[in-house]
């Protein structure tokens, strides 16, 4: 079962959660308007916010993405609860 | 291939222990115009269809795989305080003597999932008006079942479902356009 989680383990979920839907809802726009430069611009700008708050709660909360995308603590920490639905 | 991500797409709430909206929900995650067949539908029809609009269809049934880990979300939270008797008296009897807790492909009454749900025609015209259609007979079941839930929590969750079938219909139209321009363009030159 789930351990407790602290509040800022769902403060920082919850932005990154925001930055990402801003990024899948570009990408989905940009995959019928490919020409949009200003699209593009936040697009990739927020690619980089999302890459900067992976980084912080990874470091606090453990990796984020299975195959190696996140990197590991020692013991290997991918398989650690809370899995999404424990939350 | 695809890479797992710890973490929803949106936030899952729910109220309290419902089995009864549970039982409902499941309608969306092995239903014919649930997420599953959704998923499925779109990633499969990618092989056949111009290359304009693989881009689009892989990335949504992505979201639809999202979509059913929110859904499975729903109905574990929504059922994992459930006792028996709650279980058979939310018309859950049957799923519990089969299941016990376990989730399983099947709609509102019951029924298991089948590839019979979706279709790939390989028209490209054929297999887009199926996707559209399909996301509004999914965001209709969204909103039948935002009409029978009196949770809050869960309902957040779901009109969040329910618009997202929204844009999903919407990229879908502009792809069908993107489509008929190319054909219009080779027809001229």
């Amino acid at each position: 079962m789930a351990k407790q989680v602290p509040k800022e383990f769902y403060q920082l979920l919850r932005e990154i959660q925001e930055v990402d839907f801003v990024l899948l809802e570009l990408n989905l726009y940009l995959d019928t308007h490919p020409d949009d430069y200003d699209a593009i611009e936040q697009f990739n700008n927020f690619s980089q916010r999302s890459r900067e708050l992976k980084i912080n709660f990874e470091q606090q909360f453990g990796p984020l993405m299975g195959f190696g995308a996140s990197y590991s603590n020692y013991p290997f920490d991918w398989g650690n609860t809370p899995w999404p639905w424990q939350v | 291939m695809w890479y797992y991500e710890k973490k929803l797409q949106y936030p899952v709430k729910v109220s309290e222990c419902n089995p009864m909206l549970a039982k409902f929900l499941i309608e969306q995650y092995g239903g014919a115009d649930g997420e599953l067949s959704a998923a499925l539908r779109y990633l499969n029809q990618r092989y056949s269809i111009p290359d304009k609009v693989v881009g689009l269809l892989t990335d949504i049934g992505t979201e639809e795989f999202a979509h059913l880990e929110m859904i499975a979300t729903m109905v574990y939270k929504l059922t994992k305080d459930a006792t028996p008797e709650q279980m058979k008296a939310a018309g859950l009897g049957a799923h519990y003597s089969n299941h016990d807790k376990a989730l399983y492909y099947e709609n509102a009454a019951g029924t298991p999932w089948t590839a019979a749900y979706i279709t790939a025609k390989g028209d490209p015209i054929a297999d887009l008006y199926e996707d559209i259609a399909a996301e509004e007979k999914a965001r209709a079941t969204y909103q039948w079942i935002i009409n029978l839930s009196d949770d809050p929590d869960l309902n957040d969750g779901l009109k969040f479902l329910r618009e997202r079938e929204i844009i999903h219909s919407l990229r879908f139209r502009e792809a069908v356009e993107i489509l008929i321009e190319e054909r219009d363009r080779k027809k001229i030159f």
